[in-house]
Order: structure tokens, then sequence, then C-alpha cells
């Protein structure tokens, strides 16, 4: 193991190391410790110029307000309406690629493998002026499922990747052992991939639930109102109209990241082996 | 497994040719859905984008929903070359793209710091990976507070090393590596988390061998554990230049390319001259997006180079 485990160095490194580590964590944090911190004071601690000293109360009127007085709760209702059917498009269909690119030797497997791959790296802006272009005369602009179309198109490529190199690692003589009884080729994929699938679908829907919950770039080029934005276009047009009401931007923004940072805790294992695209074990 | 097996005993023995028929067509028709969506929405429009690029176009249609566009040649190039606003763009990609490596120290650093068995030591890990979670519009915005004049702490600090206070993000100069600097506390909790995966992986009896020979400290690291580490090394390269070359969020949100347009970069500058109040330049911004995929390719190809490599050793 490298480094040397501590319990072999000297008492007092040990000591040091115990203390070091929550003063790490505190400085690592800051910001976001700050904000929330920021998002709990009374507007009127802000006001007087009292930004980190002890509140004068907690106040969780911050958060009644954007909920009351903002349309923060339609933005995450939104942003829900994106994302899950993204995550179950995006699953759903690299479950099939990937299948078909892990299992089958056709010729232009490779090539079509590859395609996958170096479209899932283009930079969003070659994309955007035809893709809006396109949401807007399909009659789609504005709406969830014009989002979630293209989230689903674009995340299949990711999610190619890691289904194919999942059904790759898996062992082929059960394929094999199939065909030889006469298994149909879908029902090869129904009954015999799928039940394997599951850790590789619970990896990639904590991720794809992330990818898109965070996406800002998209939200912005394809919705527009109150009715379809998502959370963080939302959060950032709300932070224009706040200008410098740091109470109310900092409880906004303690809200948008609080959904992934509760998938990731409860789905740690599988977020992180989604993360490392199964290459580091 | 069981259900697999009653499958099997139901299924009827077919003839050999129909099965090889079937094993050609299936693989396309499990494909069709998936390669249909990305053909559509992520394939043919850089075709488009390229193609726009040569043209002139408000983004509008006439009466007859017939494109209004008309075709320049190669003049939408030929003005980023004396646009002094995409020179600054591209420098400031540059920019990014060299600090964003910085990563990959510091996040090896921290992976080695945490990379202990005491107690608790799985939630300080988790919790140090937290910045990566949270959508970089509220990274932005944490960041914004924490650089903001008279009150944000790093602007406190500033005043209180140098007697006057720095609001980084007003100042032309230094507004890009105040940007930089947020965006690389998400970016050095993904490339900890990939090196603590690897760590977990290196062979602990080279390790003890390398000891048994002296090794240790910064000769270790350099000549056992890095060599070990390359697998995560290579992703964390991959992900930490797409990243980037991708970063957009943070501009739009802490500056919008301000002050005096001194922090844009590529990505955001496409997007002002495509969709902003600034316009509606269509060609010209894909033009813009068009630089950008090509400095993006040269990274794409050397990925896929290596996974066709390791393709071909399996």
């Amino acid at each position: 193991m490298f480094p040397r485990p501590i319990q072999q160095s000297s008492t007092g490194a040990q000591w040091l190391y115990t203390i070091a580590l929550p003063i790490a964590l505190l400085l690592w944090l800051f910001p976001l410790l700050g904000v929330a911190l920021t998002s709990l004071r009374p507007a009127s601690d802000l006001a007087q110029g009292n930004y980190f000293g002890m509140p004068s109360g907690i106040a969780w009127e911050n958060y009644v307000y954007i909920f009351t007085e903002t349309p923060i709760g339609q933005y995450m209702i939104n942003s829900l309406w994106v994302t899950i059917p993204t995550v179950i498009g995006a699953v759903s269909l690299s479950l099939m690629t990937g299948f078909a690119l892990a299992v089958y030797g056709f010729r232009a497997n490779i090539l079509v493998f590859f395609m996958f791959v170096a479209g899932n790296f283009v930079p969003f802006q070659i994309l955007m002026v035809p893709v809006r272009d396109m949401t807007l005369n399909l009659g789609m602009y504005d709406t969830w499922y014009g989002l979630a179309l293209f989230h689903i198109a674009f995340q299949t490529g990711f999610c190619t990747l890691f289904m194919r190199n999942f059904i790759k690692a898996l062992p082929y003589e059960l394929i094999e052992a199939a065909r030889v009884e006469g298994v149909a080729e879908w029902r090869i994929f129904w009954y015999i991939v799928l039940p394997l699938m599951r850790p590789a679908i619970a990896a990639l829907s904590v991720l794809v639930f992330t990818f898109i919950w965070n996406d800002f770039f998209w939200a912005t080029v394809l919705t527009q109102g109150v009715d379809s934005q998502p959370i963080t276009a939302g959060l950032s047009s709300l932070n224009g109209q706040w200008i410098a009401q740091w109470h109310l931007v900092s409880a906004g923004s303690i809200l948008a990241a609080l959904p992934p940072v509760l998938m990731f805790f409860l789905m740690q294992k599988h977020f992180i082996a989604g993360l490392t695209l199964g290459a580091v074990k | 497994m069981a259900q697999a097996s009653d499958v099997t005993m139901a299924a009827p023995v077919r003839p050999p040719k129909r099965r090889m028929n079937q094993r050609t067509i299936a693989p396309w028709v499990f494909l069709a859905p998936g390669l249909f969506m990305f053909v559509v929405y992520v394939l043919w429009p850089i075709v488009q984008s390229i193609t726009l690029s040569f043209y002139d176009w408000n983004g509008l249609y006439d009466q007859d929903g017939a494109f209004t566009g008309t075709f320049v040649g190669v003049a939408n190039y030929a003005e980023l070359m004396t646009d002094p606003a995409f020179e600054v763009s591209l420098w400031n990609n540059l920019k990014w793209l060299a600090l964003y490596l910085l990563a990959l120290p510091i996040g090896l650093f921290i992976a080695i710091f945490l990379n202990q068995t005491v107690t608790g030591i799985r939630l300080y890990k988790s919790l140090f990976f937290f910045p990566f979670v949270i959508s970089q519009v509220v990274v932005g915005l944490m960041f914004a507070w924490f650089y903001a004049p008279n009150f944000g702490l790093f602007y406190l600090l500033t005043e209180w090393i140098t007697g006057q206070g720095t609001a980084i993000l007003a100042d032309p100069d230094l507004v890009t590596y105040g940007i930089i600097a947020a965006g690389l506390w998400p970016q050095i909790a993904y490339v900890m988390i990939l090196y603590l995966t690897g760590l977990n992986n290196v062979a602990p009896d080279q390790i003890e061998a390398a000891r048994l020979d002296g090794a240790k400290g910064w000769r270790m690291l350099w000549y056992v554990v890095l060599p070990q580490l390359r697998p995560a090394t290579f992703i964390a390269v991959i992900v930490t230049v797409i990243g980037a070359l991708r970063s957009f969020d943070l501009v739009s949100i802490m500056t919008s390319g301000g002050p005096f347009g001194s922090s844009r970069i590529l990505s955001y500058y496409m997007y002002e001259k495509a969709l902003s109040e600034y316009g509606f330049r269509m060609g010209y911004g894909a033009a813009i997006a068009v630089v950008l995929f090509a400095i993006m390719m040269v990274f794409i190809s050397g990925f896929i180079w290596k996974m066709w490599r390791d393709e071909k050793e399996r």
C-alpha cells in the first residue's frame, strides 16, 4: 500500500494526521460551508455588514421566501421532468447499442463504437445552432421533451461506451451456450444479458441523473420560460434579479445542489464505478 | 438463470442458415434506435455546423420557410483572424487548458493524503469528492460570493496581506485566473477519485519489494507507483482536457465574459455571437465552434487511437 500506512508511523505523526484531516476538509469545503451558512443568515445581518460573525438568528425564512415568492419549486419540478426521462431513455438505448457492439463481430463494429465515443467528447457549441434550429422547427422549443430528447441522444454516446465494456467483461460462454441451444438473439439479450446488467444500470442512472440535473448550457439554449426551464437556468435568471441578496442566492444554490448530492450519498459505490469509466477497477 | 434455461427448453431448434441470418441482422436491429438518435442529434449537426460556417445567416427563415442565409465562402474565418475578441478567447482557452492540468498533481496529492485506513476515512473521501457532484452554476455562485468585493473572504484576505483588496472578477488581467480556480475545484475532486481508485489497485508486493530495496518517498512515487497509475492518469488527462475546453457555465455565471470581454473563452464567445443580445450571427458563431471542434479533435483522436491499440492487443 502506498503511502505507508499511518499506523506504522510514530505516535506524533499519527496525531498530526488525525488533526490535519478535519482541517484540510474544512479548508477544502470552505466555499460550500460559507454559502450554506449564509443561506441561513437573516437579511438584516447582511445589511449591517455582519457577513462572518455570529448570526443574530437562524433564518429558515430565506428558504420559505424562495419557495413562496419565486418559482424555484417549479424549476425543480421542471428539472425532474427532463432528468428522469433522459435517464430511462439513455440507459435503455445504450443497453441495446452496448449489447450489439459487445456481442456481434460485424465489420463496421469498431467504427460505430468509436463514433459513439468520439461524439461523446465533441464541444456542445458545434451542435448548438443546428440542434436549436431543429428543435424550433419540430415545435419542441421550450418544452421538457425537446430538451430531454437531445440529452437522451447525447448521453447515449457515453452510456454505450460503458455498457459495451461491461458486457464484454461478462463470460461469453453464456451466450455461446444459449446459441447452441437455438435461443433467439433477442431472448439472449432479454433473459441472459439484461439480468446481469443491474450494476451497470445503477451506475449509469446515477451518473446521467447528475449530469443532466447539472446541465446549464442546453437548458439555456433550448428552454426559456418558467414553465420549462430547469433549476440551473432558473437559478441563473433568479441570480440576475437578486443582485447582491446573498442570503437568497445562497439558499437557491443549496437547493439546486441538494438532489445530486443526495443521489451521490445514496449510491456512492455505483457513482464512482461509473466515473472511472470502468477502466480503473 | 432459471428463466434463461426455461427459454432454452421452449425455443425450437432452427436450421443453421436462418440462425446465421438472424445473427447478421440482430446487431443492426439493436443499434437502430440509439444510432438513429445519435446521428440526428450529434453527427448530422456537426456536418450542418461546418457547412453553416461558410454562410452568413441570422437564424431566420422567410415566409415560405426557406433558408435565408447567403454563401460567403471563407469570409467568416477570414474575419476571425482579425477579430480581437476571438484572439482573447483563444488565449484564454489556452490558459484554461494549461492551468486545468494542475488538477492532476493536486488531485494525486490529495488522493495520497487520503489513502489511509483510519476510522471515518470513507466519509472524508466522499466529502472531498463533493465539489464534483455540484452543478457548475452553483460552484460559480459560491466562488462569486468568495470573491465578492468589500466582504468576500478572498477580497478581505488580499486586503489583509497587501493593504488593498482585489476584486478579482472585476480585474481584466486576473479575472480568467479567478474563474479557472473555481473550475479547478470540482476538477481536482474528479482527478482525486480516479487516483484513489487507482491507488487501491497498486500491487502491494511490488511496493513491498521496492521498500526492501530502500525506495521511499518521491523515488517510490515516481518509479514504482506512478507507472502503475498510468490508466488512471490517462483518463484523468482526457477528462481534464475535455473539461477545460468544454467550460461555459462558469464564465456565463460569474462574469458573462466581462469585464470588457476579458474573460471570454471560445465556447462563450460563440454563444454570444450566435444567440445573445449581441446578435444572431449563426454562421460566424458556427465558424468559432468549428475552431473549437478542431482543437478538441486533436485530443479526441489521441484517445481513439489509444483505445484502438488497446482493442487490438486483446
